[in-house]
Formats: C-alpha cells, sequence, structure tokens
C-alpha cells in the first residue's frame, strides 16, 4: 500500500515537474524542473521494479552503514570536483584569457566561484557531516540510524539539492548571497530534506542505549539545529512567478546585509566549525585510541562557542551603514571567541598527551594534528582581522581569502581526510588503508599546498590593503586599480599552484581509497575470536 | 515604547542576565563533585558498541571495552 501512494506521489512530482519545465521562464529554473523530473522518474521506475521483492526485515541488531559508505564516496568525489573548479578559478584570476570568449555567461569567474564555494563547503564538507554524523551518532548511542530509510532521503535529497544549485548558478540562477545562493526553490528542497536529517539524527540520540549524549553529538546537533534556524531566516524570499528562478528579499538594505553576515559568519560557526569540531572529538581519540584529553573541557568549548558565535556576524559590516555599535559588538565578539576556540585546540591536541610518537608513524593522526593546529591558526586570526583597524586594512583584499583558506583547507580539509582515512578500513571491513605511503605524500601535498596559498594571500593582500590607502603629499591616491592587479600577478600562480597540490593530494587518497576497499586484506571477524557470552 | 527599544531593553538587562548564569550554570555543572567519574565514563564510551548496537538486555557499558 505505502508503495503505490509512493509510486503515486513521484509519478506526480515528475509530471508536474515535466510540466514546469516546460513552461519556465529562464533557462536554470527549466533545467532545475528537468532534473527533478529525471529524479522523480528514476526513483518511480526504482520503486516499481523492488515492489515484488520480499520485504527484508530491518536488523535493529545492525548500524546502517550502507548510507555511510555511500556518503564517503561522495565526500571524496566532490572533494575533488570543488578543488578542481577553485583551482581553475585561482588560475582565471592569474591569466584572464582562462575565461575562454565561448563559455562566457556559463564558465566564466562569475559563474564558476559560487560552484566552487558551494562545492567545497556543502558538497565536500555538507557530505562529510552527515555521513560523518551517522556514523558517531550510532556507535556512541549504541543504536541503529532511526527511521529507516529516511537517512537514505537525506543522503539522496542533499546531492540532489547539490546538483540542482551547481547546474542553476551555471545558468545564471542565483540570488546574490554569498553562501547562500541557491534561489528559493532550491532552498525549499533543502529545508526538507533538513527538516528529515534532523528527525534521523535526533531519534537516534533518543532511543540511545548509551546514558549519556557524548559530546561529539552535541556538536553535530547544534550544526544542524543553527544551520536550520540561519538557512530560513536569510532565504526568505518571494519568488516573482511560480515558473521561474528570481525572488526578492524580504529583508532590505542594512537589515538585509545584517542577515546575511548573521547568517554567513554562521555557516563559517555552526557549518565548518561546531559540526567538525563534532568529528574532532570522535575521530582524533579514536584514532590516537585514548579517550579525549578533557572531558570537562570539551563540555565548557561547546556551550561557550554556542554563546559567542551567533554574535560575531557584524564584523563583516566594518565602516559600512551598519550602526557603529553593532560593529563594536561583533567586534568584541569575535575577540571573545579566542578563548573557546584554544580551549578546544588545546583539547583536541593534548589527547594526544602520552601518545606523541604516534605522530611519527601514524601520518593520519599526523593530518589531524595539523588539521586542528590550523584550526588555532585560523581562528587566531580570525578575531586579529574582526578588530576595527586590521579589518580598514584586511577588508576587501586577498587577505580575507587566505584566511579562508587556511581555515577550509587547513582545518576542514584536512580534518575530512583523516576521518574518510579511518572511515574507508572500517565500513569496508578491511584490515588496513592500502597504502600509508600514499597517506604521507598526500599530508605532504596538502600542507605544502596550504602554505604557499595562505603565505601568497597573506602578502598579497597586505600589499594591496598598503596600495589602496596610500596617498601622496597632496592627499592624491598614489595607486590605480589596475597597478594593485597587475601587483599581485605573481602570487596569483603561487596561489594557483598551492591548489594544484592539494588537488593532486586529493587525488592519491582518492586512489589509496579505491584500493584499500579492492585490494586491502579483509579483517578478520574479531566476534569469532570471542568467547560467547 | 516601540517595539525596538522594548527589545533592545530586554536583551541587555534581564536576557544578558539569564544566559550569563546559564553559562556560569553550565561550568559549575561540570566541575560538581563525583562528575569525574561519570566523565570518564562518556569519554571512554566511544570504545564501546563499535561495530554492532547494544542489545536490549545488555548494561550499557558492559560492550567490549578498551583500555
Amino acid at each position: 500500500m505505502w508503495d503505490y501512494l509512493k509510486l503515486v506521489v513521484l509519478g506526480l512530482i515528475a509530471l508536474g515537474a515535466a510540466i514546469v519545465a516546460n513552461k519556465a521562464h529562464d533557462l536554470a529554473f527549466m533545467i532545475n524542473a528537468v532534473e527533478v523530473m529525471l529524479a522523480a522518474g528514476f526513483v518511480f521506475l526504482w520503486t516499481l521494479r523492488k515492489m515484488d521483492e520480499p520485504r527484508q526485515p530491518v536488523l535493529q541488531t545492525e548500524y546502517m552503514d550502507g548510507v555511510i559508505r555511500y556518503g564517503v564516496v561522495a565526500t571524496a568525489a566532490w572533494g575533488v570536483v570543488g578543488f578542481l573548479v577553485g583551482t581553475i578559478i585561482a588560475f582565471q584570476l592569474a591569466f584572464p584569457a582562462l575565461n575562454f570568449d565561448w563559455a562566457e555567461g556559463y564558465l566564466n569567474f562569475g559563474r564558476l566561484r559560487p560552484l566552487h564555494t558551494s562545492a567545497v563547503i556543502f558538497a565536500f564538507g555538507g557530505n562529510a557531516l552527515i555521513c560523518t554524523s551517522f556514523y558517531v551518532v550510532q556507535r556512541t548511542s549504541a543504536a541503529r540510524l532511526f527511521g529507516g530509510n529516511l537517512a537514505w532521503f537525506v543522503f539522496w535529497g542533499y546531492n540532489l539539492f547539490i546538483v540542482l544549485a551547481a547546474t542553476s548558478y551555471l545558468l545564471g540562477g542565483s540570488q546574490s548571497k554569498e553562501y547562500a545562493e541557491p534561489e528559493w526553490h532550491i532552498d525549499l528542497w533543502l529545508t526538507i530534506v533538513w527538516v528529515a536529517y534532523l528527525v534521523v539524527f535526533l531519534g537516534t540520540i533518543i532511543k540511545r542505549k548509551e546514558p549519556h549524549i557524548y559530546v561529539a553529538n552535541w556538536f553535530y546537533l547544534s550544526f544542524i539545529v543553527t544551520v536550520a534556524m540561519l538557512h530560513i531566516f536569510n532565504n526568505l524570499a518571494i519568488p516573482v512567478s511560480f515558473l521561474g528562478s528570481k525572488s526578492v528579499q524580504v529583508f532590505s538594505g542594512v537589515q538585509d546585509a545584517m542577515v546575511q553576515w548573521w547568517y554567513g559568519h554562521n555557516a563559517v560557526g555552526f557549518f565548518l566549525t561546531a559540526g567538525f569540531l563534532g568529528m574532532m572529538y570522535y575521530f582524533v581519540p579514536k584514532q590516537a585510541e585514548r579517550p579525549v584529553f578533557s572531558y570537562k573541557l570539551s563540555i565548557v568549548h561547546f556551550w561557550a562557542l554556542i554563546f559567542l558565535y551567533i554574535w560575531a556576524g557584524p564584523h563583516h559590516l566594518h565602516y559600512t551603514a551598519l550602526p557603529e555599535w553593532a560593529a563594536t559588538l561583533g567586534m568584541v565578539f569575535s575577540i571573545m571567541l579566542w578563548m573557546p576556540s584554544w580551549g578546544g585546540m588545546i583539547n583536541g591536541l593534548m589527547t594526544l598527551s602520552g601518545a606523541w610518537d604516534k605522530l611519527r608513524t601514524d601520518p593520519v593522526i599526523r593530518m589531524m594534528v595539523v588539521s586542528i593546529g590550523f584550526y588555532g591558526m585560523s581562528t587566531f586570526e580570525g578575531p586579529m582581522m574582526s578588530i576595527k583597524a586590521v579589518n580598514s586594512l584586511s577588508h576587501y583584499t586577498d587577505w580575507t581569502i587566505g584566511h579562508v583558506h587556511s581555515g577550509a583547507l587547513g582545518w576542514n580539509g584536512m580534518i575530512t581526510f583523516g576521518a574518510l582515512y579511518f572511515l574507508t578500513p572500517k565500513l569496508w571491513n578491511r584490515e588496513r588503508l592500502y597504502s600509508l605511503t600514499l597517506v604521507s605524500w598526500h599530508f605532504w601535498l596538502a600542507t605544502i599546498g596550504i602554505v604557499l596559498y595562505a603565505s601568497a594571500m597573506w602578502v598579497t593582500g597586505i600589499m594591496e590593503g598598503l596600495m589602496w590607502r596610500e596617498v601622496d603629499a597632496n592627499g592624491f591616491l598614489v595607486n590605480a586599480f589596475a597597478d594593485t592587479v597587475a601587483a599581485k600577478f605573481p602570487m596569483y600562480v603561487v596561489r594557483g599552484l598551492g591548489g594544484v597540490m592539494y588537488l593532486a593530494g586529493a587525488l592519491i587518497m582518492c586512489f589509496n581509497l579505491w584500493k584499500t576497499v579492492k585490494s586491502a586484506p579483509a579483517r578478520v571477524s574479531s566476534s569469532t575470536a570471542v568467547p560467547a557470552e | 515604547m516601540d517595539t525596538y527599544s522594548l527589545l533592545r531593553e530586554f536583551a541587555d538587562s534581564w536576557m544578558l542576565l539569564l544566559l550569563t548564569a546559564f553559562f556560569v550554570g553550565v561550568v559549575l555543572w561540570a566541575w560538581r563533585p563525583g562528575s569525574r567519574r561519570l566523565h570518564q565514563d562518556v569519554a571512554n564510551s566511544i570504545f564501546r558498541n563499535d561495530t554492532k548496537p547494544a542489545s536490549d538486555g545488555a548494561k550499557p557499558s558492559s560492550g567490549e571495552a578498551r583500555t
């Protein structure tokens, strides 16, 4: 009965999408409708083909790992896509001729840039967060995922969201809000998927067998809840037509700017920090085979971070129409964030105390430690840049881009790679990774790539900031804007090379993970060696 | 009083006090007497139930414990 209902709904969605595609006002909306039609049609056929098969009973005595395996593959694949697009646009900035005439309006910098940011943050980072949270919440709750196939809906629904957003960007669909570019119809779809994600995660916590909720789950849960709230408020918009992608924001002017950066900074704070701290609090102790340094500190870390981060957004709007007091408030809270950030960093690093020798033998631990190091560095740099005097130099320059990348490539990227290296042998039941030498290669390529990237951006950012403010004895500006662009060329090439190295490392990782699944020796099941209770 | 002023006054008086008190309470609660053993047990919970969910009858902490 349930299957028939599903078929009817899927058929109606596919039909509706086909009608919408036919009547769509713009190309981005039409292609999105076609994608929805194909997705619904595919699920329709798949459901139909499986209807006569006997239903397998769900084993509550097993973890639901299939969806996590898909998540690991998606994370690695989207990572490569995101890094590749990033490297391309880095070279487009260095060599503008790479904005080819024949691809103008589709593959030029302006269209590819949101594709890059969304691919790395939401596709790579988002898939990593979803699959690791599913892994961690099951193990720390000692319970199978709640909601049966709802977890599959979350995975496929989220990846459909990414495909819809990516194609929409290339065809010109964008509401021009940084990190929140998807238009209203894609936002609505993400809201549905996100609620399902919350249900799966929270349901698993509620039916847990462990008495306490492990701290990693607190971080994951705060990430899910806060991102839902941010997403809804920043995307309050009224569509111009239900057959087109254009929409108009409900807020306007400085209110809109404030809501955008309240969203934008908390996307950093809760998506890229709280969620990934959940990863840190599980995978670092697991890989080091020691419990976290101080559980008390982790509790204080959590609450301090939650209380402070939500206020830091106004530092993106220094010296704008935003009231002075709001900017000062954002700056003060950003500086206060130093403390929980460094407390968390110390907690992560000190987990290795007594096991520092592992740094020499285990490149995966090395990756995680460097990741925590970059967390510390970028959470030092960020508050410093939020100080008004520093911001007057750094704002609108490449320093900001360098800061973002030392956080994203260093902290988010490296902790995710560490988690993938940890998860792959476990999920595919392998004894070990295919090659630790290749992990070392990945480690060094990625680290040197980040160092090249970040140092190039420091130099070019501070240089252009100083050039912009340089005046002669009569008070006239010394440099034209084009002068700064010309002066930045060598650093742009170095930045692009850093990107190439980081991408090469990620490709090595994909090869290594693939070979781990295909040819590493299978793990001898430990349960056979343990006598029955 | 207009909505803005009203909310503003509430935010930087009672709400601020409430949130600060909550945070101080969290810290005190974390360091309450007797929390050490519980926290040690929780910190070690990641080394249990690695391959299978806990069965209904079993005590939660009697899984595959590791050192």
